[in-house]
């Protein structure tokens, strides 16, 4: 299966290029069929339009004077000011980002030892759905259900039952993508490490766990990413007194027009630029891997 | 309901003339005085309130907690159903809440607020007599109101071509104004317009009248721009609506931003809403939640509650502190008690009737 | 390390925090509850009965088209876009795939609100077309079923564009360039060779893009004015407001039901039209 991924990613790597080559030893007649039909590529500049327009009235109204939508009236930085002062959207902004944390670290340990385990010792294709059905419940089903046991169960609404309720997709998403890279390795590395003596734990510290970094890498992006943007769970199983920050930004926009939302909203896609960037950098991220 | 966001206040501040800016800092300096010290009686006890957003002054909660040494922390909630359902959950950690009469009387029935103990609370006797008598909640037993109102239609003088006098200008709109009007959503002020045109009750829970109120809501329907309870005002200021159904005192918020705006009670008559406080029964600082009760009660700061929400409030001595200013600039902050108690009281529906309630609301949101 | 150890805390976790809540909806559905949302240990089938009331019939129908309208729209868009994503240069191949992902990193609550903006009569859409001459009064974009769709489209497009493009970046081009040497028109080649070996993709992107969109209570409510309800505000109110909790779960139970059917539809229909694997 990697071979097969990576193989076609080759070829499609070099797709426009062997493309080309190919055409220009094609026979003439034949040289129209080879080339490209264009018009998707202007469906993908129009998707990317649909994409940024919204994103780019954000930034515009973030750095408006008035704040309004609806007119220019200047160039102002002080929607940020405004953000810096404003305890309650960064008390919030704080609260999410110890429920992505907590959820994405605990998602991280359950998800990877679910995922090896399932790997080595399930041949059942129904634990494998059971394990990777959250990720594709309906958030207002899990919201519903969650709350309901909470409540049933007496616990008290905080922090903690927002973090919990993240972590069941978080297992989840980091199963899936581990599970995934699992089927990529070779085994013979697993079994040529314990041939040379190792102990199974030396074993899975040193050859499974380097093995499959990338995909909990991944699946833990991807598990902190939905987590910080994750509101219908949230707002059925999160406590009055701390709420996050997709709960507080929900109570904003039904008021109308937010400029310092959008000051965080601009702030929030520069950070999240920089942090593809880097990750990109560090771990080889988004190369070949990213497809699998 | 009757709340809106920060950023809006800050602008309603700035729209508001010197004189005001001077008398609020005013009463913010009397307010300050060290009329108290920190009571012994409340050490320890620290409170979460749960009110709608903006609808007290912003550093009202750290000047309790400076006379008081009682931490405040404050969540905010959109709606009377947010607040109740956050309530029910359980746990809610939740020691004060603002909420509406008829639905402080609903969680009283169920046993979820505590009485309110008026030997702690001395400046309920600033009360308007009427406001102690109100039929969700005779004696104030388990809620002490905050702030009152009707509810009525809001409109930009320019943009209607005769001031609106009936509901029916809502419900039947004239050609220029059809699809520029919004109408509130949240269940009892879907239904006013409706029942007071039809000349029922407020509070009918009579399915064959429902059913009529259902029909003629259901006509008004593609007609409007849209329901809204939350940014009406801001539409009127952009010129994106025309006429709106507001609640009194945000309709004072579009007068704040500068646009011509007229407010008019329908002929049909309204509603007489009250928003209260309630202690939770589950609170362990019921004391402190007292001494919070008792502090917005106080004239000094009554009043400068209402120069901030520009809202009505039940509390004589605080209605007559009010600076002038801010009287001339909203109107119906004019009405009398004698003049709000005219409109019909809302009372809690009962079981059945919140059931009625909701599938009526459901059956207008579906079509 | 031990099967217990790996499978056990994993499957524990989930078997609390996902089985169970998803079982005491079931259960609750079964059940009475009264305006506090304290539950009647009795046993009824009353919430079932009216959830066949034609109220909700209609609104869940509402909801089906409209989270179908948009899987379809979004499948329509996303196959030329992901091809033209795989047919890009690989350096810009990457690019544009981050391009795509990114708009998740800002609130999509934030995104959505820009549409009010976008989409206003004041906006600038509706100016730009009475600037250009197109319309003579401001247009009513917002507030409608179509802004709830566009709403719907934006959020869950790149769910689509995604497992499209892992499709059709594993397709064997020589697969396509065989059936053209014999003749094959590109629409045939599409339906014959690109489609039945990319559908697989499609039908996870149409489950990612599906599912969200029909269960969505807050893009309807943004973006359509109180004026188009889906059936997660209906389950929203009748869970959180008026505390019918037995109604609220045979409401989730039948969005539950819709995810079950396409998801064994989709692995039916893999299974037919697998990919053809080299390993």
């Amino acid at each position: 299966m990697t071979e097969s991924l990576s193989v076609a990613a080759e070829r499609t790597g070099g797709g426009a290029g062997d493309e080309g080559t190919g055409a220009a030893m094609m026979p003439a007649g034949r040289r129209r069929w080879a080339r490209p039909a264009r018009w998707p590529m202007l469906v993908l500049a129009g998707v990317l339009v649909f994409l940024y327009t919204p994103i780019a009235v954000v930034v515009v109204m973030a750095f408006n004077e008035t704040g309004s939508a609806y007119r220019w009236s200047g160039f102002s930085t002080r929607w940020f000011g405004e953000l810096a002062a404003d305890q309650v959207i960064l008390g919030a902004l704080g609260n999410t980002l110890v429920v992505a944390a907590g959820a994405t670290a605990l998602s991280i340990v359950l998800g990877t030892l679910l995922a090896i385990g399932l790997a080595r010792y399930v041949r059942s294709g129904l634990l494998d759905a059971f394990a990777l059905g959250p990720a594709v419940a309906p958030d207002i089903v899990m919201a519903m259900g969650l709350l309901t046991l909470y409540v049933t169960l007496g616990f008290s609404l905080g922090l903690h039952s927002v973090l919990l309720a993240h972590v069941v997709f978080g297992t989840a998403l980091v199963t899936a993508t581990v599970r995934a890279r699992l089927g990529h390795l070779d085994p013979a590395l697993e079994e040529a490490s314990r041939d040379l003596g190792a102990s199974a734990l030396q074993t899975f510290w040193r050859i499974t766990i380097p093995g499959v970094m990338p995909a909990i890498i991944a699946g833990g992006l991807l598990t902190f990413t939905l987590s910080l943007d994750e509101f219908v769970i949230a707002f059925f199983t999160d406590g009055p007194a701390t709420p996050t920050l997709p709960i507080v930004i929900y109570s904003l926009v039904r008021f109308g027009i937010t400029p310092e939302v959008n000051a965080l909203g601009a702030i929030l896609l520069l950070v999240s630029i920089v942090t593809v960037l880097v990750a990109q950098r560090l771990t080889g991220l988004g190369g070949r891997d990213a497809d699998t | 309901m009757r709340h809106h966001r920060a950023a809006g206040g800050r602008t309603i501040a700035i729209g508001l003339t010197a004189a005001l800016a001077v008398t609020t800092a005013g009463s913010v300096a009397l307010a300050q005085d060290p009329a108290t010290s920190p009571d012994p009686a409340l050490a320890g006890q620290s409170l979460v309130i749960s009110n709608w957003a903006a609808y007290m002054p912003e550093d009202l909660p750290a000047r309790f907690e400076a006379e008081t040494g009682v931490p405040v922390t404050i969540t905010n909630h959109a709606t009377n159903e947010e607040v109740v359902a956050k309530l029910l959950a359980g746990n809610s950690g939740i020691d004060v809440a603002f909420m509406s009469g008829q639905f402080a009387q609903a969680l009283t029935e169920g046993g979820f607020l505590a009485a309110i103990d008026h030997a702690q609370v001395p400046n309920i006797a600033n009360l308007y007599p009427e406001a102690n008598e109100l039929a969700y909640d005779p004696g104030n037993t388990h809620s002490v109101p905050y702030a009152w109102g009707t509810t009525g239609l809001c409109y930009r003088t320019d943009l209607v071509d005769a001031p609106p006098t009936s509901w029916y200008d809502l419900l039947t709109p004239a050609e220029g104004v059809s699809g520029k009007t919004t109408a509130l959503f949240t269940q009892r002020w879907l239904m006013l317009p409706a029942q007071k045109a039809l000349g029922f009750s407020a509070n009918t829970t009579d399915p064959a009248e429902m059913e009529q109120v259902r029909d003629l809501l259901l006509a008004m329907k593609p007609t409007l721009l849209a329901f809204d309870d939350t940014t009406f005002y801001s539409r009127l200021v952009s010129g994106e609506a025309a006429l709106v159904e507001a609640w009194d005192g945000w309709c004072n918020y579009a007068i704040a931003e500068g646009a011509d705006v007229g407010w008019v009670v329908p002929s049909e008559g309204s509603d007489l809403w009250v928003d209260t406080m309630t202690i939770l029964e589950s609170s362990p600082n019921k004391e402190a939640a007292h001494a919070f009760i008792d502090y917005i009660l106080r004239p000094d700061v009554h009043s400068w509650v209402v120069e901030n929400i520009s809202y009505k409030v039940p509390n004589a001595p605080a209605m007559a502190a009010v600076d002038p200013a801010v009287l001339a600039a909203f109107p119906n902050l004019a009405m009398t008690p004698a003049e709000l108690l005219q409109q019909e009281s809302l009372v809690d529906l009962g079981e059945d009737g919140a059931a009625l309630y909701q599938d009526i609301a459901d059956q207008i949101a579906a079509q | 390390m031990g099967r217990l150890l790996l499978l056990g805390p994993g499957l524990l976790y989930l078997t609390v925090l996902f089985l169970l809540p998803i079982a005491a909806i079931v259960g609750i559905s079964f059940l009475e509850s009264n305006r506090f949302g304290q539950l009647r240990w009795e046993v009824t089938f009353a919430s079932f009965e009216r959830a066949l009331d034609p109220l909700y019939l209609r609104v869940l129908a509402t909801s089906v088209v409209i989270a179908g309208i948009t899987t379809l729209l979004a499948v329509l868009i996303g196959y030329p876009t992901a091809w033209a994503i795989a047919r890009l240069p690989p350096r810009w191949r990457l690019v544009v795939l981050i391009l795509v992902v990114l708009p998740f990193w800002t609130n999509f609550l934030v995104r959505t609100y820009a549409w009010i903006v976008l989409l206003n009569t004041e906006g600038p859409i509706s100016g730009v077309l009475q600037g250009v001459g197109l319309i003579e009064s401001p247009l009513q974009l917002l507030y409608t079923p179509g802004a709830v769709i566009a709403g719907l489209l934006y959020a869950y497009l790149p769910l689509m564009i995604l497992p499209l493009y892992v499709a059709i970046d594993r397709l064997d081009p020589e697969l396509r360039e065989a059936a053209r040497d014999l003749g094959a028109s590109r629409a045939r080649v599409f339906l014959t060779v690109t489609l039945p070996m990319t559908l697989p993709g499609a039908l996870v992107g149409a489950i990612f893009v599906f599912v969200p969109s029909l269960g969505n209570f807050v893009i309807p409510e943004l973006l359509g004015g109180g004026k188009t309800v889906m059936i997660g505000n209906l389950i929203r109110d009748q869970f959180l407001k008026t505390r019918n909790w037995p109604l609220a779960s045979v409401l989730a139970l039948s969005i539950l039901g819709i995810l079950l059917v396409l998801l064994i539809l989709q692995s039916r229909l893999s299974r037919r039209y697998a990919p053809v694997s080299h390993d």
